[in-house]
């Protein structure tokens, strides 16, 4: 498939494809875990737990007393690459239209040059977390196939958006192709992956301050 | 069904509900619950990571209860949990977990790791995977009516030798009263001064009270376990007790377990809600002194600290009244590094400080609290939980440390005006 | 018509000076990228070169490359060129009409059989046996084949010929397919647009007459020296897109300010071609000088890339459809699990084995 041909793939059924993948996936996860339902808790409660619940899902982005001290890496680290990751995702004009053209409103974009520099930032910071897998003792520990699949699927898009636009690898037809189908598969992926945790995370945070906030406990 | 490995697996599905599903799909292998744990910050072994304890479990929620988990499981990629890896498992889940909460806090994502810990283990106890100690305790709870074994008779001695020391009558199943006190068996055993503390206290302040003969023991051994069968018949012998003589509240004494089984489980454990309320020892003296009917006259001079029990501060809910309470009788009192709801674990609650095996562990990772209370230079530290008091005296006197361990109710009946 | 005379000949009784000539060379030099010393030989060799023998075949076609290379206000570059080759067979362009016109075309390739350059422009129809375009009752299929065969190369001019074009766009009712896809066995330079730059027609033409040989292609058979950028890197605009500046509509401030049409739908990005260079009728301007976005008219399928106001970036299909259908079975599956772990919880609960004394004393694990 030449260069062009494959744009055009990518652009029309393979982002049909990997959408429709994407939502069923989505709402298969979601409906079988919401259907395994949660007790009513008959304790008396000291507060209403919806407030506290709310206030975690924001507040948890907040690193615990002593934590940054702890493992400095993994909260910069972790808190630059999102940051890096939905900056560039979000803000960058072609990435804007491409949203608009599936939820019919746009926003501002950022100047390129400076998406640019996130996006490098981004990347090292990527490859700085993966390396961290590898030789820290707990994250050594802790990693298995699930995490290094999830770091790929991550990584190509953030590689591929950045070679496209620096007119690096093969002609830029070809690597803005790449790039979209990069992006296709981290759709694909995300499903039966750990990474879920960017929509159940609201639910998980949710959760923790309500179970303590009805204790009247602020987490 | 009668395998271990069968009855762990039937319990892990009875438990997990959908925020244990949301924790398992939201954890993103971190690890920033290893940097929360004493069990791992004081011996940097990373199989302490607390969501890795919870390994069992979670292989039981994918395969069971996800599409994608049921997929593998009929593509013959994945196995069920084995005996031994609950037997592997086992100390994992109750030599290196106190059940703090510290992990809940920590996690990114927000997960809450010891509610999954608490729910595990009744899986684990239903396979018959416990500490000896623990079970020997439950046992005795069971059948005895205390961990420790003590009976009405010992309790009923420490009454007279209180009412002796202190000249007041301990009211004993007194119907209408307003409050039942209960008592941790370690009370009644090592702090019996607690009982005319607060029977003095009480007194000064006009507080309608009683003791019971059928429900005098707070611990629940059930919780620490983690059976809920056993919790919930713990609960009810006090539900019976407090609905017999028709008292309007039941006071949790100082004893960390004792507060999260009664206060949060027991209406769960049970399946109704109380028609009584539940309050801590602390709470009560607070509202006491809100009231202005807790008179105290001194200060207490030195320097001092104040050591938050987990089960009453950051699982309970109870962070303000014990230091209201200090900031009226102490003049001199100092927080620790990372005080309140971010405090660190005596190293023996969960059910720890029953378990021998654990003896080892619990007091290598006694070098935190150390290094809390070296950093003060304090003295004295005061916290409210029996249990807690127990294991910070034995952690010093390993250490080789001149701190005293004080009670704070003790405290404040001390310094209970004439 | 065949034809003896040199090019130089052919000039010199057309009134051309020397001057105009030498012009002509060294501007084609310049735009093939070839080095300026070659002025002198492509003058010297043209002159002395027969006039090349062209055969230009017109198929499913607008006749848009044919204005392209014509429209000319003065003598100029293009129109040099025509003094320079023999244009054999042009179906605009010659007198000849009907028999006498098929004659020239097989005259002239018996004359110069293996040495004629054939110019294709348009699309060839397959569909029906290419009944939708036919030329004296041949399907430009049949006459394809049979006029390349002696040919000693093919330049395919404009997007129909090079790519299928615009007759191939969806539906392509009359199954228009390219030069490229029937004739496999010659040389072909792809000489896309729509329609081309006529500068580009005719360096491609001067390269061959000059040097024999056909200039160096891409993987698209373009000729690299005008297809090897796109219009994107080389835009006097880009600094307004590296700076985040975007015109949103055709006459708002950006738009009057001359900012990047990234926004409108420009495909300067991911189209090869020498418009932001080499530019339009003699270097006046080019569609975004002007204030429009590139179609991308020298790329395959453009027709079909999506809508020419919507950025490259946007989805080119809808996803509604295929969204609510993932949607509804994902629901679906996702509740029969779901109670299913339901009915296997509430069996587990019956199943539950109750913790006594007696069975923690029983033992069983440690």
């Amino acid at each position: 498939m030449s260069g062009p041909e494959l744009l055009l793939w990518a652009r029309g059924p393979g982002l049909q494809f990997a959408v429709a993948i994407f939502l069923f996936g989505l709402l298969v996860r979601f409906v079988e875990l919401w259907l395994l339902g949660r007790k009513t808790d008959l304790s008396e409660a000291r507060a209403h737990p919806m407030g506290p619940g709310l206030r975690t899902v924001l507040s948890r982005s907040v690193p615990m007393p002593g934590a940054l001290k702890h493992a400095p890496l993994v909260f910069l680290g972790g808190y630059i690459f999102h940051f890096g990751f939905l900056v560039t995702l979000l803000f960058y004009v072609p990435h804007i239209h491409f949203l608009r053209s599936i939820l019919g409103f746009g926003w501002p974009g950022l100047p390129p040059f400076l998406i640019d520099v996130l996006g490098l930032v981004t990347i090292a910071t990527l490859i700085a977390l993966l390396v961290q897998r590898f030789t820290d003792p707990v994250r050594r520990f802790l990693t298995r196939t699930d995490d290094y699949v999830a770091w790929t699927v991550t990584f190509l898009p953030l590689l591929s958006g950045y070679a496209a636009f620096h007119r690096l690898g093969t002609d830029y037809t070809t690597m803005l192709a790449l790039h979209i189908l990069s992006v296709e598969l981290l759709l694909i992926v995300i499903p039966f992956t750990k990474l879920m945790h960017m929509f159940t995370f609201m639910l998980a945070r949710w959760y923790n301050g309500a179970i303590a906030g009805r204790k009247g406990v602020r987490v | 069904m009668s395998t271990p490995a069968e009855r762990a697996t039937n319990a892990f599905l009875e438990q997990i509900d959908r925020p244990i599903a949301t924790f398992f799909e939201s954890c993103v292998h971190c690890g920033m619950c290893a940097h929360a744990c004493l069990f791992y910050t004081e011996t940097g072994d990373p199989q302490y990571t607390p969501i890795h304890k919870l390994e069992p479990m979670r292989r039981v929620w994918e395969r069971e209860y996800t599409l994608f988990g049921k997929v593998k499981k009929w593509l013959g990629l994945s196995k069920p949990v084995s005996e031994a890896e609950l037997k592997a498992w086992e100390p994992l889940v109750y030599d290196s977990c106190s059940m703090c909460g510290r992990c809940s806090l920590i996690c990114p994502v927000g997960n809450d790791i010891v509610y999954m810990v608490r729910k595990m283990r009744e899986g684990f106890v239903a396979a018959g995977f416990a500490p000896d100690g623990l079970k020997e305790a439950a046992i005795r709870s069971l059948r005895i009516g205390s961990p420790m074994g003590v009976t009405l008779q010992a309790l009923t001695a420490q009454i007279g030798h209180a009412e002796k020391e202190t000249g007041l009558t301990i009211p004993l199943d007194q119907e209408g009263a307003d409050y039942l006190f209960l008592m941790s068996s370690n009370e009644i055993m090592q702090f019996p001064e607690i009982l005319g503390a607060v029977a003095k206290i009480f007194a000064k302040a006009g507080v309608s009270w009683t003791l019971c003969s059928t429900a005098f023991e707070a611990t629940n051994s059930g919780l620490q376990i983690g059976s809920s069968d056993i919790a919930a018949e713990l609960v009810q012998r006090i539900v019976a007790g407090a609905e017999k003589l028709k008292v309007k509240t039941v006071i949790s004494p100082e004893c960390g377990h004792a507060y999260t089984a009664l206060r949060w489980e027991g209406p769960n454990l049970i399946k109704r809600p109380y028609p009584f309320k539940v309050l801590h020892i602390l709470e009560v003296l607070d509202d006491l002194r809100a009231a202005g009917k807790l008179q105290i006259e001194g200060m207490e001079e030195t320097t001092l600290t104040f050591h938050d029990p987990c089960q009453l501060v950051r699982r309970g809910g109870v962070v303000e009244p014990p230091r209201n309470l200090l900031r009226m009788v102490a003049s001199n009192f100092v927080e620790m590094e990372d005080p309140g709801i971010h405090n660190w674990c005596c190293g023996g609650g969960g059910g720890v400080s029953s378990n021998e095996r654990a003896d080892p562990l619990r007091l290598k990772v006694f070098s935190r609290k150390k290094h809390q209370l070296d950093k003060l230079g304090v003295s004295t530290v005061v916290t409210a939980c029996s249990n807690c008091r127990n294991m910070l005296e034995e952690g010093l006197e390993h250490n080789h440390m001149q701190v005293n361990v004080v009670s704070l109710t003790e405290m404040l009946a001390e310094h209970l005006k004439a | 018509m065949a034809n003896n005379e040199t090019v130089g000949e052919t000039l010199a009784s057309r009134g051309v000076s020397r001057r105009s000539f030498l012009k002509f060379c060294a501007t084609m030099t310049s735009l093939l990228a070839l080095p300026p010393g070659m002025a002198e030989v492509m003058a010297e060799t043209l002159a002395r070169t027969r006039r090349q023998s062209v055969i230009w075949l017109s198929f499913q076609e607008c006749t848009g490359c044919t204005e392209s290379l014509t429209r000319s206000h003065s003598p100029t570059l293009e129109s040099l060129l025509f003094d320079a080759i023999s244009l054999d067979y042009h179906h605009t362009l010659q007198a000849a009409a009907g028999d006498a016109a098929e004659r020239a075309r097989t005259t002239a390739m018996k004359d110069n059989a293996g040495k004629y350059l054939v110019i294709v422009d348009g699309s060839i129809p397959l569909k029906d046996g290419g009944v939708y375009s036919t030329i004296a009752g041949h399907s430009n299929l049949d006459m394809l084949k049979e006029t390349a065969a002696g040919a000693a190369a093919i330049i395919a001019v404009g997007t129909c010929a090079t790519y299928g074009g615009l007759p191939h766009a969806k539906p392509n009712p009359t199954g228009a397919v390219a030069v490229s896809d029937i004739i496999k066995d010659k040389p072909i330079v792809n000489v896309p647009g729509c329609p081309p730059i006529a500068t580009v027609m005719t360096g491609v033409v001067a390269h061959f007459l000059t040097l024999g040989t056909l200039p160096e292609l891409d993987s698209l058979g373009r000729p690299k020296v005008f297809f090897g950028d796109t219009i994107h890197d080389r835009c006097y605009r880009r600094p307004f897109y590296d700076q985040g500046k975007f015109a949103k509509t055709f006459d708002d401030e950006g738009a009057r300010n001359g900012w990047c049409l990234y926004e409108l739908g420009c495909k300067g990005p991911t189209t090869h071609n020498a418009c932001a260079t080499v530019k339009w009728n003699g270097g006046v301007s080019f569609p975004i000088e002007s204030g429009h976005p590139c179609l991308g008219c020298s790329e395959p399928n453009f027709w079909d890339a999506g809508s020419f106001y919507q950025a490259l970036s946007t989805k080119t299909l809808p996803l509604s459809a295929h969204a609510g259908a993932a949607l509804a079975i994902g629901a679906t599956v996702g509740a029969a699990v779901g109670l299913a772990s339901r009915a296997k919880k509430k069996a587990a609960v019956g199943k539950h084995a109750r913790v006594t004394a007696d069975e923690l004393e029983k033992g069983g694990g440690a």
